[in-house]
């Protein structure tokens, strides 16, 4: 079980809020400004005509008998009425005092230019205005006179226009937020893309599979998948001195006890008195007890070792049973045993096969051991459905009683068996072997005397 | 028979050669593949005993090369390394057998057996005593033109007997040669193999005789 890695948030959900926030901002600032230049045009336009209606009166203006006559244009309120129905005020002043208009309409503090015309927003009848002021200096009796004349209008109508172009701006706003999000969430996921592609590489690979990874990937991308490949490479120095050692282990062991083996024989036949043969032959057999013991030992790693790895290779199990067989012959021939085979022909499996090998070795090699002489043994191989069975039956002196639990533990052995060399680790190995692939071990008394074991294994997996 | 064996380790090589000498066979050591390919120059060989770690080099390409270059002489591979992962490579470069260090005699010579048998035998193992022919290898005892197929105990047991006849074996002698080191067998176990051995001989000039006190011996009528 691997462990579950704490998150430390998404690189994508990142990505896109941060892109989502500028989308926003953006936005907004697009509604701001388009009101702010639509209401500034806006008001331009109505000044000018403001302006224009305000001036078309000025011109009007003229001195008569030493009196100031006006006479108002009709084009000076139709000019203001063409932009909306708002209602219309003038004031014509002079000296503080009004001549004609709305006695009460607000004019500018300020000091007003001669023919400048000067806006300017004010409160009248407790509604907003825009208002216009002109003054002009007329002659009369030969002294100038200033007059000024304002022109105002309420605002309904400007206000309804600013109001119809925020709409529409904040309708584009929102427009515009919604198609930068949908073109930030395409950008991060195809940001994103390659590292989901490298992810899904490794996740793809066969756990055997420890080459560097070569797969073309973005420049940012190249630091992290250089110290992947990096790791895959210690990982795969690290997997095969151990391999290495576990052979050079075994090989370390098992030379001197050759040695001492061999020397052990020629002793023996050169022996003189039983006691001396005895001891001897003890020695031999104290020899074979380690010799299986560190092979069992080194399988068992092998097999421990190999379980994070399992290999799956297809390879044909009667062919592999029969060369099994083949090893084991010699030593059957030993005790005069013989081997019967009913074994089906190619029956193909996808699976470790040195594990496999390694159990069915196992099974043969206690089966030989623990039969009497001239008895046989029966090697049969089937398959069942999806599976294929494997099953090894002798003669011998069966299992007395232990029951699969107790004889598969490890370092557990029967308890009718201190005669012969064993390590009880074989059926811990064939019981392991038989779980790495998802099959199942059997062992049970045979009926008549003598064990059968089976080991049922899936033909794919 | 003539044996060559490479093994580096010189105290292994010198004891196991020392051992199979004891069976009556010509043992040739070399340390190196030099020295064997040397060795396989001078001299015809029954068997090749071939170590697979060897401080010159790798024995399983050694063995291939020496496959490639149409030698025939049987190989045995011996290896003290991890036996599963190396057998199948050992085997695909084309040894007849391989067999794990430290190894028991009796299984090697079975071995060798085995593998001297599926090539197709060596006359020179055949023993001839009155009238009698002995085949090892094939396992077959002969008189009188009738052939009789002993089990590998019987066949055992009359090789030791025919090596040197008229010598007699001690029972014990016999019981460490017949039976596994492992292996308890009850006290009348030779009886019952030279028993067995006896009604086979039945017709032929050849007989076993118990020794009173001292053990068996093979001679004739």
């Amino acid at each position: 079980m691997s462990p579950t890695l704490q998150k430390s948030g998404s690189l994508r959900r990142r990505l896109l809020l941060q892109l989502l926030l500028a989308a926003a901002l953006l936005s907004t600032f697009m509604y701001l400004s388009v009101r702010a230049v639509a209401e500034k045009a806006a008001e331009a336009t109505h000044n000018n005509i403001l302006g224009a209606s305000a001036t078309s009166i000025v011109e009007q203006l003229r001195s008569s008998n030493g009196e100031i006559v006006v006479d108002i244009p009709y084009s000076a309120f139709s000019m203001l009425g063409s932009i909306s129905d708002d209602q219309v005020f003038y004031r014509i002043e002079s000296d503080r005092e009004t001549l004609t208009g709305y006695e009460d309409l607000p004019l500018p503090d300020a000091t007003l230019e001669i023919d400048d015309p000067h806006y300017y927003t004010a409160r009248y009848k407790s509604v907003v205005i825009r208002a216009t002021a002109v003054r002009r200096v007329i002659p009369i009796a030969g002294k100038p006179k200033s007059v000024i004349v304002a022109v105002a209008q309420t605002r309904f109508g400007q206000d309804a226009i600013a109001s119809g172009v925020a709409n529409t701006a904040a309708l584009l706003g929102v427009g515009f937020f919604i198609l930068t999000g949908l073109l930030s969430w395409i950008a991060t996921n195809n940001t994103v893309k390659p590292i989901r592609t490298v992810a899904e590489k490794i996740t793809r690979r066969g756990p055997q599979d420890l080459r560097p990874l070569d797969h073309p990937v973005p420049q940012e991308l190249q630091t992290l998948v250089d110290s992947l490949n990096g790791f895959i490479g210690r990982l795969r120095g690290t997997l095969r001195r151990t391999e290495t050692f576990i052979a050079d282990a075994a090989h370390h062991v098992r030379t001197p006890l050759a040695i001492v083996r061999t020397r052990a024989e020629i002793a023996l036949r050169h022996a003189e008195g039983d006691d001396a043969r005895q001891m001897l032959r003890s020695v031999i057999r104290a020899v074979d007890e380690s010799s299986r013991s560190a092979t069992q030992l080194l399988e068992h790693a092998t097999v421990s070792y190999r379980s994070d790895q399992v290999s799956h290779e297809t390879f044909d199990v009667s062919l592999m049973l029969q060369d099994v067989m083949g090893v084991h012959e010699a030593t059957a021939e030993l005790k005069d045993l013989v081997i019967h085979a009913d074994v089906v022909q190619a029956v193909s499996l996808s699976g470790d096969r040195v594990l496999i090998e390694s159990a069915v070795h196992n099974l043969l090699d206690n089966a030989i051991k623990y039969s009497e002489p001239d008895q046989h043994i029966d090697v049969t191989l089937q398959t069942d459905g999806a599976d294929c069975l494997i099953s090894i039956c002798d003669l011998g002196r069966g299992l007395a009683g232990k029951s699969q639990a107790d004889l598969t533990q490890r370092f557990e052995r029967g308890s009718n068996v201190t005669d012969v060399v064993g390590s009880g680790l074989g059926l811990t190995i064939v019981e392991e072997v038989a779980h790495l692939h998802q099959g199942s071990f059997e062992i049970l008394p045979r009926t008549g005397g003598g064990t059968c074991t089976s080991l049922r294994l899936p033909l794919s997996r | 028979m003539r044996f060559l064996l490479i093994e580096d380790n010189s105290e292994l090589a010198q004891s196991v050669s020392d051992r199979l000498k004891l069976d009556g066979h010509a043992v040739d050591i070399a340390g190196t593949l030099a020295d064997a390919s040397a060795c396989l120059q001078g001299a015809e060989y029954d068997l090749m005993l071939l170590d697979i770690m060897l401080p010159d080099g790798d024995g399983v390409s050694f063995l291939a090369q020496h496959r490639a270059t149409n030698n025939n002489t049987p190989v045995i591979a011996t290896t003290a390394r991890s036996a599963i992962s190396d057998r199948v490579s050992v085997l695909d470069a084309g040894a007849d057998d391989y067999i794990t260090k430290p190894f028991d005699f009796a299984e090697l010579e079975a071995r060798v057996r085995a593998v001297l048998r599926r090539r197709g035998g060596v006359a020179s193992n055949t023993f001839h005593y009155h009238g009698m022919v002995f085949n090892p290898l094939n396992a077959t005892v002969s008189f009188d033109g009738t052939d009789f197929v002993l089990r590998n105990r019987e066949l055992r047991l009359l090789e030791i007997l025919v090596s040197t006849p008229e010598r007699i074996f001690s029972k014990s002698h016999l019981y460490d040669r017949l039976f596994s080191y492992s292996e308890e067998p009850s006290d009348n176990a030779i009886e019952v193999y030279v028993g067995r051995l006896r009604k086979k001989l039945e017709g032929s000039q050849v007989l076993i005789e118990t020794v009173r006190g001292l053990g068996y011996r093979i001679t004739h009528k």
